[in-house]
């Protein structure tokens, strides 16, 4: 048997003839979407050609020198400046939104407040962040340019999207979830922990894999603050360049470029594998639920 | 004997006065309806009897209510007060957990941890809130996969697993279909032989069919109050008259 509730091409033609405004958005939706996932392909396809001839086995070497333009050292900054700025920011982020929308009043002044100067932090473009960090981290407080001081410095610049993404999330948890924990005598501390938190753990780490999004692509605010040495640290207090800041100084010192490429296409897989991670890891929380 | 003994409550939402003056004893291991039309304070009241107004910014109550001679808005743990007096809520709520998890939820909260112990709580739960039979093999999958009816008996059942004294039921029925509504109906007439219940509801022919004792409201105040046949035979204000046979709400 066919199948009936469809239409075939003349059909939808004959239905478009007789509007064209909704044919012109029709062609209109389906090429904004052609021309951006044309982009996105490019983009992507571009660097893998330029950069997968020239993966060899120097670029993952120990040391870096000019023998082997390693991006080893870099990469395990990078991982190190990851996981140091998601402690440092992760819980913060997190406590400061469950207060904003579980423990404080309505109309409390300090709430707005926090709200403004999160909205506000969010926008300000990350070189000034860099100049903060310094500024405040490496000069007043006597850290240097370090892991420890461009670990703060990324900490205070994704704290604000953490903070509105655990929000958005702890709103979007049903208020009849928290009656009905009150309900049982269960006080705020055990419902915030057991009910809520958990019913917000998919769009908190939303949040959290935004922010290693940007952490990774970060260069303008470490360059200040963490420097750019090409060597695995000893102590939090060693200057240390992720991969991001390894490709701008590769970039524009000129002479690899194509290693600069084949650096985009470790960056491009770990971002994807961090992302797959993530999804993954929300997928079977989500299913727990 | 009485449970609840209210009087002269008055309970403002800023500066909109939702109850006034109410006087009210409810009795033990009955049930007692509030009726009224929409907006006459009949939820906001069964609310004030575990607190849960507290919750509502804005919101002030003067005079007192007390449960078994105790003031309720005195020194009396909130959390306790709660586990003596369960609620069921309008819409049903279950956690999007187990349902073991959500019978468990709050024994675990008031701090019963061994194994053997919840699975008796749980099971017995179930049993008393007639959800055993469809619950008992899928226990360890998520409430959330239940029919609305099996819900809001899931969410009795995680009500009667604190050992309350009372429960208060928010319009349980409204969002369920006929034959849930007549399966919760029974179970509140089975359940008032251990429990005080006070259900909210709009629909009279359910406070007719298995209610005690039957409160009318109307703009905040308690305009009568008296058994259910005799309020519904022979109501002695006009007003309560006037709603009963359909003139109004």
């Amino acid at each position: 048997m066919n199948k009936i509730n469809t239409r075939n091409n003349a059909q939808k033609w004959l239905s478009y003839r007789k509007s064209p405004a909704s044919f012109l958005m029709y062609l209109a939706v389906n090429i904004a979407a052609v021309i951006t996932i044309c982009l996105l392909l490019f983009i992507v396809i571009y660097i893998l050609i330029k950069g997968i001839p020239h993966l060899s086995p120097q670029l993952f070497q120990w040391l870096y020198n000019s023998e082997n333009v390693s991006l080893m050292p870099a990469l395990i900054n990078t991982i190190l400046m990851l996981l140091l700025s998601l402690l440092l920011a992760v819980p913060v982020g997190i406590f400061s939104s469950v207060y904003l929308v579980e423990y404080a009043n309505r109309g409390n002044k300090m709430v707005g407040l926090i709200r403004i100067t999160a909205e506000t932090l969010s926008g300000i473009p990350s070189i000034v962040y860099g100049l903060f960090g310094y500024l405040c981290f490496v000069i007043m407080l006597h850290w240097g340019v370090s892991l420890l001081a461009g670990a703060f410095t990324l900490a205070i610049m994704i704290l604000p999207l953490i903070m509105r993404t655990t929000e958005e999330a702890l709103k979007s948890v049903p208020d009849t979830y928290r009656e009905g924990s009150f309900g049982l005598g269960a006080g705020r501390l055990r419902t915030v922990f057991k009910i809520v938190l958990p019913s917000a753990v998919p769009g908190i780490l939303a949040g959290i894999i935004l922010s290693i999004g940007r952490i990774l692509g970060e260069s303008a605010a470490l360059i200040y603050t963490a420097g750019s040495v090409a060597q695995v640290p000893t102590s939090v207090f060693d200057s240390t360049r992720t991969l991001s800041v390894h490709m701008y100084v590769l970039a524009s010192e000129g002479l690899y470029i194509d290693q600069t490429y084949a650096t985009a296409v470790v960056l491009l897989i770990i971002v994807v594998v961090i992302n797959a991670l993530s999804g993954f890891v929300a997928r079977k929380i989500g299913r727990e639920n | 004997m009485e449970k609840f003994q209210i009087e002269n409550l008055d309970l403002y939402y800023d500066n909109f006065q939702a109850l006034k003056q109410v006087y009210l004893n409810i009795p033990a291991k009955e049930i007692t309806a509030f009726i009224g039309p929409s907006g006459c304070g009949k939820s906001t009241l069964l609310k004030s009897l575990n607190r849960m107004n507290d919750l509502i910014e804005g919101c002030r109550i003067t005079g007192s209510a007390r449960l078994d001679g105790e003031d309720i808005y005195g020194d009396m743990d909130i959390n306790m007060l709660r586990k003596r007096v369960g609620m069921v809520f309008q819409k049903p709520n279950p956690f999007p957990m187990s349902i073991y998890d959500n019978i468990a939820f709050g024994p675990r909260t008031h701090g019963i941890k061994s194994k053997v112990k919840l699975d008796d709580i749980v099971e017995r739960s179930l049993r008393d809130a007639a959800i055993w039979e469809e619950a008992k093999d899928r226990l360890k999958k998520s409430a959330l996969g239940l029919s609305g009816g099996q819900q809001q008996r899931l969410c009795i059942a995680r009500a009667l697993a604190v050992g309350p004294e009372v429960l208060l039921m928010d319009e349980p029925t409204s969002a369920l279909d006929p034959i849930s509504t007549a399966k919760i109906e029974e179970l509140a007439s089975d359940l008032k032989k251990n429990y005080t219940i006070i259900i909210v509801t709009h629909n009279m022919q359910q406070a007719v069919r298995i209610s005690d004792y039957t409160a009318f409201f109307l703009l905040g105040e308690v305009i009568e109050y008296d058994k259910t046949e005799k309020l519904f035979s022979m109501p002695k204000d006009k007003r309560t008259e006037d709603y009963i046979t359909g003139r109004f709400g």
